[in-house]
């Protein structure tokens, strides 16, 4: 299998792998984990080693195209003068490398949607799959150095800012080997310069801004991605935060993620501006179909070259849809007709649209993505498999890391005379 | 059942009445509280402990006219549903209300009364009790709905700077009475940490508003009527657990049941438990407990309203028994028991004890942040 060789950073998962976990990954899974995401270098900057690496793999594809210009939709835009680029080039890396993570992502959600309902993984689960396109092309747009944090949706960008399926799933099912450690859960993952996986709706970006206030503040020319859904676009907090990073030139981009309903609300009845986009008000703003991961891609790639250059804070609106309901309790159809869903599912599905895109343009063939397919099922089943049977966290990690202290700290338990150990 | 199996387990302590006498850890004390899993000696990390107790119905009130068969949020229902029939200013808002709201509380409502007195807000807690407390401030009986407790903290500043010190501030020329605050509380098993809070105790540092938490839906309908009868603006937490656990015979006509009076639920004479919402089934438990294995005849009080609570009741009954407990889901530090266990040290006549005095035990969460999957530890 074809592993990307570019020259960015090695991927900080590794780091972030917990000590507790026995079991080595497996060499399949390290190739799966290779850099799944980075842009790769465009063939101006290609060195003549990895200029090479990739010929030697033509050759064993020769048939295919390796790269291919795509028109993708126009932005609307608000308070700026031009927008991204109306073209954008695909290589067949880059193809596969967006198709195996957005299949992995929809794969990995279907399973949790499984596991939830066999009563393994508990409590509530907020499904992603329909809008892998957001996350994926958000991320080919950023480098992994940059920050990211977003609200409870947050399986998707776990995945792809450097968390292993395997440690997604054990948080899920509140597993010691899960991305936290088994005491988040769904709504809590974090990897290095991933926010989370935040429960309160709109809370996030008044954060947000603030690690991008550390950013511009460190000078190390990265920035922050703030997302928020449509329901949370009416919260005050979101407006507080446009003042201050308007104010202070903070290299924020503000990211709408608009499904279209805010739980069972559709967008029609909780906004008065349906128009995310233009709700920063003196704040630039782009939309663009959050479907189509190219257009992600380069609205992000354009937004973030904006943030860099000291201009100041960005807002992009991205009209994406789910498939599954709110969270797990939500069948998600009392509030939106099956009708609708297959519509969406049939019309604007973004694996499908991407491996249209791929065969249509002689990229791929069928036999190679279903090889991904059986390659992204064997992974995502036996992460299901490590997050069942992994055990649960010892207890004495109920009351650790409630607050820094360096000799561990007595917290009282249910009454007087039981004593817990906090460590931190 | 959390509380029977751990109790059996305890090594059983011979108590008679004489015992009772004894000095602070007595043994009594050590039993009945040794109810927290983590005091068993090895910590079971693979069984889930599920900390459920059996709700048990009361009987159905003959004084207030033909009773149903409901449940928690059916008797929420109801008490809206009349609060809307005899009062043409009452308007119900909140996040999802419209379709019946993410627990059922408010189905039918808006087929039944329309769309200008049932309605959606966006999401903006901060902004739907500003908005109520406008509404009420010009006359409107306004029923708003944080979708969980847990929500309600983008909402503080209006409930404690602006709801609570309206009529004060204002000198009486404005008030913001008729604001009613509904939202879902306590514990649910898998709500971790931001569906399971209890905040009343943030609230009760703040004088001008009322809380109110009922034990089931008979009192639910009439401590919520009452609320929303009340001149004050109140805050009623519903406990989520018992939305559809608790069932009993409820009045369909409207009906008030006072604040501001707790309720003793069992006469005893041996110790005072105290609790509201969900806390109070548990402890019924406990007090059959006491009495079958230990011999100890508790009074149960239900403290029904948090603020302002009934201190009359509560320090009387533990004049008489010369003990008291209080159990809440709460965090220990700063939870409500605190100030009722000084407040009752305080009382004058508490002072004068049948037995030597006895520390206060409480009984709470413990102190940690909300594990999911411990969560049924509480």
């Amino acid at each position: 299998m074809f592993t990307l060789v570019t020259e960015r950073e090695n991927p900080t998962f590794e780091k972030i792998i917990s000590p507790i976990i026995d079991v080595p990954p497996s060499p399949a899974l390290i190739t799966v984990k290779s850099p799944i995401i980075n842009p790769s270098p465009s063939p101006a900057q290609l060195t003549p080693a990895v200029a090479n690496s990739m010929v030697v793999s033509a050759r064993t594809y020769a048939d295919f195209t390796p790269q291919a210009t795509f028109d993708i939709k126009k932005c609307d835009l608000h308070k700026l003068e031009e927008g991204p680029p109306l073209q954008a080039v695909l290589t067949r890396e880059e193809g596969l490398q967006y198709y195996r993570t957005m299949q992995t992502i929809r794969r990995m959600e279907l399973k949790a949607d499984q596991l939830y309902k066999q009563k393994i993984i508990r409590g509530f689960c907020h499904l992603y799959d329909g809008q892998e396109a957001c996350a994926v092309g958000i991320e080919t747009g950023i480098n992994l150095s940059d920050h990211l944090i977003t609200a409870y949706r947050a399986h998707g960008y776990t995945l792809t800012r450097g968390g292993t399926v395997r440690e997604i799933m054990a948080e899920l099912t509140g597993r010691r080997g899960g991305i936290a450690k088994g005491k988040g859960g769904s709504m809590h993952m974090y990897t290095k310069h991933f926010y989370g996986g935040n429960g309160i709706v709109g809370a996030q970006v008044p954060l947000g801004a603030g690690v991008a206030l550390a950013c511009k503040y460190l000078g190390n020319n990265e920035i922050c991605v703030c997302l928020y859904g449509d329901g949370a676009a009416n919260q005050g907090q979101i407006f507080e935060t446009y003042n201050m990073a308007s104010l202070w030139k903070l290299p924020c981009i503000f990211i709408c993620e608009n499904n279209k309903y805010g739980m069972g609300t559709s967008v029609e009845r909780a906004a008065a501006s349906t128009d995310y986009y233009k709700r920063g008000d003196f704040i630039p703003g782009l939309r663009l179909d959050g479907m189509d991961v190219l257009c992600v891609r380069e609205a992000t790639k354009f937004a973030a070259e904006h943030c860099r250059s000291g201009k100041g804070p960005i807002l992009m609106e991205l009209q994406t849809y789910r498939y599954h309901g709110h969270s797990m309790s939500d069948p998600g159809v009392s509030y939106r007709t099956r009708e609708e869903i297959q519509e969406v599912r049939s019309k604007s599905d973004p694996i499908s649209m991407l491996k249209d895109r791929m065969l249509s343009n002689n990229m791929a063939s069928v036999e190679e993505l279903k090889e991904i397919d059986v390659e992204v099922r064997k992974e995502i089943e036996d992460a299901a498999q490590f997050a069942t049977t992994d055990p649960e966290p010892p207890l004495d990690d109920l009351c650790n890391h409630i607050f820094y202290n360096d000799p561990p700290m007595e917290v009282r338990g249910t009454n007087p005379w039981t004593k817990l150990k906090s460590v931190s | 059942m959390a509380a029977t199996r751990l109790f059996l387990r305890a090594s059983p302590v011979k108590c008679s009445l004489t015992g009772l006498t004894g000095g602070v850890h007595s043994s009594l004390g050590l039993t009945l509280l040794k109810l927290s899993p983590a005091c068993t000696a090895k910590p079971q990390a693979q069984r889930r402990h599920a900390a459920h107790f059996t709700y048990h119905p009361e009987p159905a009130p003959s004084q207030y006219g033909p009773t149903q068969k409901m449940n928690l949020f059916q008797s929420v229902t109801s008490a809206l549903d009349n609060t809307l029939a005899g009062d043409p200013t009452a308007v119900i808002f909140g996040e999802d209300v419209a379709f019946g709201g993410v627990f059922r509380c408010t189905v039918g409502l808006r087929d039944k009364y329309g769309k200008d007195r049932v309605f959606n807000t966006p999401l903006c807690e901060q902004g739907i009790v500003g908005f109520g407390i406008g509404a009420a401030a010009a006359g409107a009986t306004a029923i708003a709905e944080i979708q969980f407790a847990d929500y309600i903290y983008p909402a503080f500043d209006q409930i404690v700077n602006e709801a609570a010190k309206y009529r004060y501030r204002s000198g009486n020329m404005f008030d913001c009475g008729k604001l009613t605050i509904r939202s879902p509380w306590g514990c649910v098993g898998h709500g971790s940490i931001y569906h399971s809070q209890c905040p009343e105790a943030f609230f009760t540092h703040c004088p001008g508003i009322k809380i109110v938490v009922p034990r089931g839906p008979v009192q639910a309908k009439g401590l919520l009527l009452s609320c929303i009868a009340d001149q004050n603006p109140c805050i009623f937490f519903e406990p989520k657990i018992l939305y559809r656990a608790a069932v009993e015979q409820v009045p369909t006509e409207a009906y008030q049941i006072p604040l501001s009076q707790a309720e003793v639920l069992q006469e005893g004479s041996d110790l005072t438990l105290v609790a509201w919402g969900t806390q109070v089934h548990v402890l019924k438990e406990v007090a059959a407990m006491a009495q079958e294995k230990l011999g100890v005849s508790c009074e149960l009080i239900d403290l029904r309203t948090i603020l302002p609570w009934d201190t009359e009741t509560v320090c009387k009954s533990v004049v008489k028994t010369g003990r008291l407990l209080i159990s809440h889901e709460a965090p220990v530090t700063g939870g409500f028991a605190a100030e009722i266990s000084s407040t009752v040290q305080t009382y004058e006549s508490t002072w004068i004890f049948k037995f030597p005095p006895q520390p206060h035990k409480k009984v709470t969460a413990r102190e940690s942040k909300y594990l999911s999957l411990y969560f049924a530890l509480f």
